[in-house]
């Protein structure tokens, strides 16, 4: 829902890497992004199609996504299992007891750049 | 063009927000200036809430207000005649506010000449609760139209709050499906700690707690005892 605005962090903190590391033109940036992240890839890839065209080095700059699948442990049983299809219900034990061990991730991975 | 290299960078977005969070907050704890950060939907009643509180309170400390909308001002206004400073931050469609723009907020307000300044996020269940404002505490207002499920249906909002208001019981007789406990039992299934308030700001019911509440908070803020919240994605 709030992809422009995670846009708009993604482009401020490439444009400071960039100025840290003497770039003049930024190829790509990597998004290592979780699957209940709460961000749409389709989405933010729009946003960002319409956002770098205003910067200077990224103006060509792709966007690309690496997906982190979602999984959640179980404190009862001990079961790792896949976060999207089950939620917060152990589909081993059925215990509650539950946390989400990864998936919410959104971390710039790396750029590209000359 | 000159040759392509991988810079590496492994940075969370997040992360990023929650250290302007913590910056923001040790700027207001050296200017003495409490900040609550207050979500709900749009519709719940924070502008109706806000100016009841104000006329209570306004006597005893000096109170600024930033109100976070899409666009208007018409918010800022309300407040305004009801006894406080506001200042209306414009998101330019973003549907929450970050760590920076309350800062940037907070600078416009002139945030040192106040003991409590409220930020009014923008009317959304969803996204407010995914980013540190930098506020001390973060108070969700749930108003019972809405129903007493929501909850259920936005976890982490109400994961994320130190108090849950419930707004407009002067409606409970109409809305009758709409039941206290289990709303409550919800609410503190997901966080324990929440305070649950019952109150209605158009008849002022429950307000003597809910001052009681900021009263105490920012008493113990003062007195350097009110511990940062945890960052909403921990």
């Amino acid at each position: 829902m709030h992809e422009l605005g995670v846009v708009f962090r993604v482009i401020r903190q490439v444009e400071e890497i960039a100025a840290e590391n003497d770039v003049t033109r930024v190829e790509s940036v990597t998004l290592s992004l979780g699957e209940v992240s709460s961000v749409i890839p389709e989405y933010l890839i729009d946003c960002w199609k319409w956002a770098v065209k205003r910067t200077e080095v990224m103006r060509e700059a792709e966007l690309k996504i690496e997906p982190i699948p979602a999984i959640t442990h179980c404190d009862a049983c001990g079961t790792d299992y896949p976060t999207i299809p089950h939620g917060k219900i152990c589909p081993r034990c059925g215990s509650g007891e539950t946390w989400l061990k990864q998936g919410n991730e959104f971390i710039i991975k790396q750029i590209e750049a000359e | 063009m000159g040759d392509l290299r991988v810079i590496e960078v492994k940075r969370s977005i997040f992360e990023d927000n929650n250290r302007d969070a913590d910056r923001l907050r040790d700027q207001l704890r050296r200017e003495n200036t409490l900040l609550i950060n207050l979500m709900s939907s749009p519709g719940a009643g924070k502008t109706t809430l806000l100016r009841r509180t104000i006329a209570l309170i306004r006597d005893e400390m000096k109170l600024g207000v930033m109100e976070a909308d899409i666009d208007g001002e018409v918010d800022a206004r309300a407040i305004e005649a009801a006894g406080a400073k506001a200042v209306q931050i414009h998101t330019g469609g973003m549907c929450h506010l970050d760590a920076d723009m309350t800062r940037q907020g907070l600078a416009a307000l002139g945030s040192e000449a106040f003991d409590l300044v409220v930020l009014e996020n923008v009317g959304n269940l969803v996204c407010p609760a995914e980013f540190d404002t930098g506020a001390m505490r973060n108070v969700m207002l749930l108003s019972v139209p809405e129903g007493d499920d929501k909850p259920l249906k936005y976890p982490l909002m109400f994961k994320n709050c130190q108090v849950a208001l419930i707004n407009k019981c002067d409606t409970l007789a109409v809305f009758d499906d709409f039941d206290c406990e289990r709303v409550k039992a919800r609410i503190l299934d997901r966080n324990p700690t929440c305070r649950v308030f019952f109150i209605s700001a158009k008849t002022g019911e429950g307000f003597e707690a809910w001052t009681d509440w900021l009263r105490e908070a920012l008493s113990q803020f003062r007195g350097g005892k009110l511990d940062a919240p945890v960052h909403f994605d921990a």
